[in-house]
């Protein structure tokens, strides 16, 4: 009697469509939901399984008002790119190179203990030549020949403004809105808000390149995509150039894909046994996530294997392209991973930190990003993907119209400065060609239209049809946002 | 003061304080999506209602924003965090009033909350907040019932109560049975089975210890039949090491430990002896008070001695920045709200930090009561900005010698035997640094001159000096209503995962509120009035029957208490982070059981910190794993990066450390399915425990009974034997006609079996036991307890 109920239950077991068909009936419909669909479990605070924020579906119901894009490529360039080099045009500081920076342009702007000791503050110009591209006539920099000609297809915003002047304060003000660690990050938010459009894929996906301008510059770091206090299913997961493209992904060495399912088939079946005995729904939930986890197994390498893309798309891209790990490599990926629907990409491209040796260093570091940048926006354009996707080009803060350290013909260095930068984006909602804000002659301070961190954060959210007021967690007694209790929506640049 | 009103909790009934616990909990989907069982009882506004329970809640998450203790931000001169503000005349003829108790129609705040005009309804629309039907419906009737006003819980000292004697005590073991007993009599619900022997070890064993008992001690602990035979186990394991490190654990969450300073370039500090500190405190079952004391004042203690100065460590847990070129004061400011919202957090389950930049939203913590705390921290000679050269430790510290360390702080585990260790202490500058209110919170904003000073809400008769020690001394005044309840809160958190009040960090307005009163209330003047035993409490709540009951729950129950704030069943908890890891470790003997010392380096993917760094961090620039037996040490000494932490524990809900944790999230992701399949140290666990069953019996039924119950503690009933029996064959077979798999499986991490065993002549077998050994390290089973 007791074999035969055991062969009968093996019977049933064969497989894993099986396993589903018996879970209908012994386990409930809604297990079966959470099999299929992506559904996500954890405890509240009283201890009980709950379904949250997450797989499908996130913790909106419904978007506060339409949205324009479904996601998000954000090119961060990290170390502060000097705006002076790049885009913010300022013939001005040529002219009265080696003067001093006049008291009536700093206003008591607060220096970073690299320069607050310096006895002069001897301005300087861009050593690279500016030229008016597109129909609008945007000045950017000979530094970045690819990134001039879609000119028309980019918004550069001039009047970006920051409260951090260091880098570590400075980077996670911007990706969680708080300079303090501990919020979560932007890409966090949103997989928290509007979960996921590929239920195989983690929607937030991370991909970081080290810059050749200043290969030894300054750190990131894993927190920054980290998910706060916010459900860890919306942490940023990592998509590395490396044996595991994804942090234990693969399976062990010596274990094939049918060995593997053959465990989770084992798996399944000795836990149903203990549902039902025990009862507890997170066994039902253990379940599904072992099985997710399967499907990203298969997944995540298709996703990342560029092998079969084409010759003309490699060179769009660029040369670096074919090598894994580089910023140009990334964007390619960055790109696929937008087909499959993940919700919110994040590029970091290290070594913008030009102290010294500025002229040298930003020829190679605009090199890096310049033909990739762009390629990513016209092959996303090419695809129709552009027009519900938010390309982001930034790092965290700007440079000082000044020379940090000794101004000779050749070489000059800037610190960090917070109270004017330039970022642009392109995509979905989002005005084309459009330059807004404006600097003063010095490049110093904004004369026009001021755009605070806040600000672009309330922007992003607004495009994916969130009010950036309404999206909150409640946290130890506090509703949290990702706009902390700041931010206006940038409505000049929409369209 | 009003006295703490008892008779009420008494005469409550369960459906509605569960219901509006619930309601309590937050706003989050969590709560929309429960189930359609928590929405009816939404429904239905109780007979009674009770402003502790049902009104303030409400108040506090919807009107204090603009209606509340942040005397800055009241809007209409109308407040609800106290009776007098709540109930001021209003107008300018000071003749309307927000509540008439009696009278619903007549009060302004019935009145708005009701109406439909957006420019009159409450709260307004621009808020984002909104009340339900049910929660209007409770905010009326509370009206009509008389609008009785109750002082907030938390803030009025414990009381003793009767000890309930509820008529369906036959099963109860000790007190606590009684107040759990007496809810669970009025639900007509009773006491679950008795666990079984094998699952009260493993709880006990995790809960106690964070490691799985052995076979040798489960075997014995099945075979006695004496009435003391759970107690021996409860009074063994509370007496081991390794009590004292799972208590450790959770205490560096709280302390917010790390190996490194936490920004930029990250770079290694030197702690652990600190940590060692911690240890020693817990096994030798140092007092809670005295515990305390010496963490928060140790230097300033009278008879102070290394041993104290060392505890004050406690307080440079804390980040430190040595990022070129930031403005020191600001992040010296920094440090110092850090050490005053950890103590506000960690000892009264206060969320202080709301009041760095106004007045709390909604608790009674003004900025000035904030700054006058952080004055108690602030008189420090230390920098924000120590340097940015690696290897330097930040002032103030002290330089243990190896001879120190041998003649008076033996705890500290130098098994380096570094010549010299430098340690971030506490030290009082001679002339205390004056300090501010600091406007918007920002450090270079002085304003008012502030004094050390304790929270003007949380009053005690005696006055004490105003320094740490004072602090200290007022933290344990008997007065204190937080500090005790605080505390054994946290204890109950480690034996049910859930603490009796759930929000274990917060006390105040917006936290739950206790499903159990009386009885914390009872623990926590249990544990004040015998002497802060840690030790005698988790030994009291183990003994309880409340604690031993099995964790089976039945489709009705669940369906009745899916949250189970009646302890009508025990918990199911999963595993914590280090647990997981360390029980992999113990069952195959690998664990290495060094108890202390420097921080070691487990496995850990290649390239980790390598490709974050930006070339400095010096001996943080790259990950180089340990070698040896240093793999093998439990999961606490895991070298801690804090702007890259190690990324299973993170993937398994670890807390960062940037802050003061009190409570982890509890998680069930794919990513953890990842780690615990493919992580080479449950790997390589997983053949060490195949050799050994190899080596231990015969059969494979022997050697699956073997490992099974091994992981799980228990052994497999016969359907899970044969299913095991069948999928060891297939694998095995696989196996035979695959032979690069096995060499390629079995050459994971760097464990051998010894030449002499079975396991290495054949290797075919060794390595389908080890896979098997990985599938049941994967049962959802092993990962609970």
């Amino acid at each position: 009697m007791f074999m035969k109920k055991i062969f009968t239950d093996r019977a049933l077991h064969l497989n894993r469509r099986a396993f589903l068909s018996k879970s209908a009936t012994g386990i409930g419909t809604a297990a079966l939901a959470s099999l299929f669909g992506m559904s996500f479990f954890s405890k509240n605070e009283h201890g009980v399984v709950v379904e949250n924020g997450g797989g499908t579906k996130g913790i909106l119901d419904a978007l506060h008002h339409p949205a324009k894009i479904k996601r998000v490529i954000y090119l961060f360039q990290s170390g502060g790119p000097s705006q002076l080099e790049l885009f913010d045009y300022k013939p001005l500081l040529n002219k009265m190179r080696g003067e001093d920076l006049p008291e009536s342009i700093r206003q008591g702007q607060r220096l970073t203990g690299m320069t607050s000791g310096q006895k002069s503050f001897p301005l300087v110009g861009s050593m690279s030549e500016f030229r008016q591209h597109g129909q609008h006539g945007a000045w950017v920099s000979d530094l970045l020949p690819y990134t001039a000609k879609i000119a028309d297809e980019i918004c550069i915003i001039k009047s970006m403004y920051t409260e951090a002047i260091n880098h570590d304060p400075a980077i996670t003000f911007f990706q969680t809105g708080s300079q303090q660690p501990g919020r979560p990050s932007i890409g966090s938010w949103l997989s928290y808000g509007l979960g996921s459009e590929n239920e195989n894929l983690p929607s937030f996906s991370v991909l970081l390149s080290r810059g050749t301008g200043r290969p030894n510059g300054q750190p990131l770091y894993s927190r920054l995509w980290g998910n706060g206090f916010l459900h860890s299913l919306h942490q940023g997961v990592q998509f590395r150039a490396a044996k595991d493209p994804v942090l234990y992904l693969n399976d062990p060495a010596g274990i094939s894909r049918k060995s593997r399912r053959k465990m989770l088939d084992k798996l399944s079946e000795l836990n149903s046994m203990q549902f039902e005995e025990f009862g507890d729904p997170e066994i039902q939930s253990r379940i599904a996530q072992y099985e997710m986890a399967y499907r990203m197994q298969t997944s995540v390498p298709e996703v990342m294997n560029i092998e079969n893309e084409p010759d003309h798309i490699y060179r769009m891209y660029g040369p670096d392209s074919k090598t894994p790990g580089t910023f140009a490599a990334n964007c390619l990926l960055a790109r696929r991973l937008a087909e499959q629907g993940v919700r919110f990409i994040q590029l970091y491209h290290m070594g913008w930190d030009q102290h010294d040796n500025l002229p040298t260093a930003i020829v190679k570091q605009a090199k890096d990003v310049d033909q990739p940048s762009a390629a990513l926006v016209m092959d996303l354009k090419q695809r129709g993907l552009l027009e519900d996707t938010l390309v982001i080009w930034g790092g965290e803060f700007g440079r000082t119209n000044y020379s940090q350290g000794i101004l000779t013909p050749k070489n000059y260095g800037r610190d960090h400065h917070p109270r004017c930068f330039t970022i642009w984006v392109a995509g979905g909602g989002v005005k084309p060609g459009l330059v807004y804000g404006e600097t003063d002659d010095f490049g110093y301070n904004i004369t026009d239209k001021p755009v605070h961190v806040h600000d672009f954060q309330a922007t992003l959210l607004h495009l994916l049809g969130i009010d950036h007021e309404k999206l909150t967690y409640k946290y130890q007694g506090r509703r949290f946002r990702l706009t902390d209790v700041h931010g206006h929506v940038v409505k000049d640049i929409l369209t | 003061m009003q006295i703490f009103d008892l008779s009420f909790f008494k005469a409550l009934s369960w459906i509605a304080a569960g219901c509006l616990l619930f309601l309590n909990a937050c706003e989050n989907k969590t709560i929309e999506t429960e189930t359609a069982y928590q929405k009816e009882k939404l429904q239905t506004v109780p007979e009674k209602v009770d402003f502790n329970f049902h009104v303030r809640p409400i108040l506090s998450d919807r009107c204090f924003k603009c209606h509340g203790p942040d005397k800055n931000k009241i809007e209409a001169g109308l407040a609800f965090h106290t009776k007098e503000a709540a109930f001021t005349p209003l107008g300018k003829e000071k003749n309307r009033f927000a509540i008439i108790a009696g009278d619903p129609e007549n009060s302004g705040l019935v009145q708005r909350i009701f109406d439909t005009d957006p420019n009159e309804i409450m709260p307004p629309p621009e808020s984002n907040l909104t009340l339900s039907d049910y929660e209007k419906k409770i905010l009326k009737k509370w009206v009509e019932q008389g609008a009785e006003w109750k002082e907030h819980w938390a803030f009025i000292p414990p009381v003793k109560p009767k000890i309930p004697s509820p008529s369906n005590s036959a099963k109860a073991q000790n007190e606590i049975d009684y107040f759990i007993l007496q809810k669970l009599e009025a639900q007509n619900q009773p006491f679950s089975a008795k666990a079984t022997k094998e699952k009260l070890i493993r709880r006990v064993s995790f809960d106690l210890t964070g490691l799985p008992p052995t076979l040798d001690e489960i075997h014995d602990f099945l075979n006695d039949n004496s009435a003391d035979a759970l107690e021996k186990i409860i009074d063994r394991k509370l007496a081991s090491d390794a009590y004292a490190e799972r208590m450790t654990a959770d205490w560096l969450d709280l302390a917010r430990y790390a190996d490194t300073h936490g920004y930029q370039n990250d770079f290694a500090r030197v702690m652990w002896p600190w940590r060692d500190w911690v240890i020693h405190a817990f096994a030798k079952n140092m007092p809670y008070d005295e515990f305390v004391k010496y963490q928060l004042a140790g230097d300033l203690m009278p008879n102070s001695n290394l041993e104290k100065i060392i505890a004050t460590g406690f307080n440079r847990n804390h980040k430190i920045t040595f990022e070129g070129g930031v403005i020191d004061e600001e992040y010296r400011v920094d440090y110092v709200s850090d050490r005053a919202q950890t103590f506000g957090m960690a000892f009264l389950a206060l969320t202080m930090e709301c009041a760095k930049c106004h007045d709390h939203k909604y608790d009674p913590i003004s900025q000035k009561d904030y700054f006058s705390l952080f004055s108690y921290f602030n008189n420090v000679k230390e920098k924000g900005f120590p340097g940015d050269q690696e290897g330097m430790t930040p002032e103030p510290y002290v330089t243990l010698s190896q001879k120190e360390i041998e003649s008076m702080a033996t705890f500290v585990k130098n098994l380096d035997t570094l010549p010299k260790i430098e340690l971030m202490v506490m030290k009082e500058m001679p002339q205390p640094r004056k300090s501010f209110i600091l406007n918007r919170g920002l450090y270079d904003q002085h304003g008012e001159e502030v004094f050390p000073q304790t929270p003007e809400a949380i009053q005690v008769s005696k006055k004490y000096e105003p320094n740490r020690l004072g602090l200290t001394n007022w933290l344990f005044d008997k007065e204190n209503p937080l500090t005790a309840r605080v505390a054994v809160n946290r204890l109950w958190q480690q034996m049910f995962g859930v603490g009796l009040v759930a929000t274990s960090d917060d006390f105040g307005n917006q936290g739950s509120l206790p499903t159990h009163p009386e009885l914390l209330d009872f623990l926590a003047l249990k544990f004040q009035n015998e002497g802060w035993d840690i030790k005698a409490m988790l030994k009291y709540i183990a003994s309880s029957a409340t604690y031993q009951q099995s964790a089976k729950a039945s489709k009705e129950l669940l369906r009745k208490d899916p949250e189970n704030q009646l302890y009508a069943r025990a918990p199911r908890l999963r595993l914590k982070a280090e647990m997981l890891r360390d029980q992999a470790l113990a069952i195959s003997g690998l664990l290495n059981r060094q108890v202390g010392g420097p921080s070691v380096k487990p496995y850990q993917p290649p390239g980790i910190w390598a490709e974050t760094t930006g070339g400095g961090g010096g001996s943080t620039a790259k990950y180089i794993p340990s070698k040896g037996k240093d793999l093998y040490r439990r999961s606490l000494y895991t070298f801690w990066k804090r702007t890259v932490p190690p990324p299973s524990m993170m993937t398994l809900d670890a807390a960062s450390r940037d802050f003061c944790t009190i409570k982890r999230q509890e998680t069930n992701t794919p990513l953890q399915a990842l780690v615990l399949l493919n992580d080479p140290q449950i790997i390589e666990a997983s053949r060490a425990i195949a050799a050994n069953a190899m080596a231990a019996v015969d059969t494979p039924e022997k050697r699956i009974k073997y490992i099974f119950q091994l992981v799980t503690s228990r052994l497999p009933n016969e359907e899970e034997v044969v299913s095991l029996i069948e999928y060891l064959a297939e694998e095995k077979n696989n196996f035979r006609k695959e032979p690069e798999r096995v060499k390629d499986y079995l050459s994971i991490g760097e464990f051998m079996p010894a030449q002499s065993d079975e396991a290495t002549q054949n290797r075919t077998e060794l390595a389908a036991y080890a896979l098997m050994a990985n599938a049941i390290l994967n049962l959802d089973e092993s990962l609970n307890r």
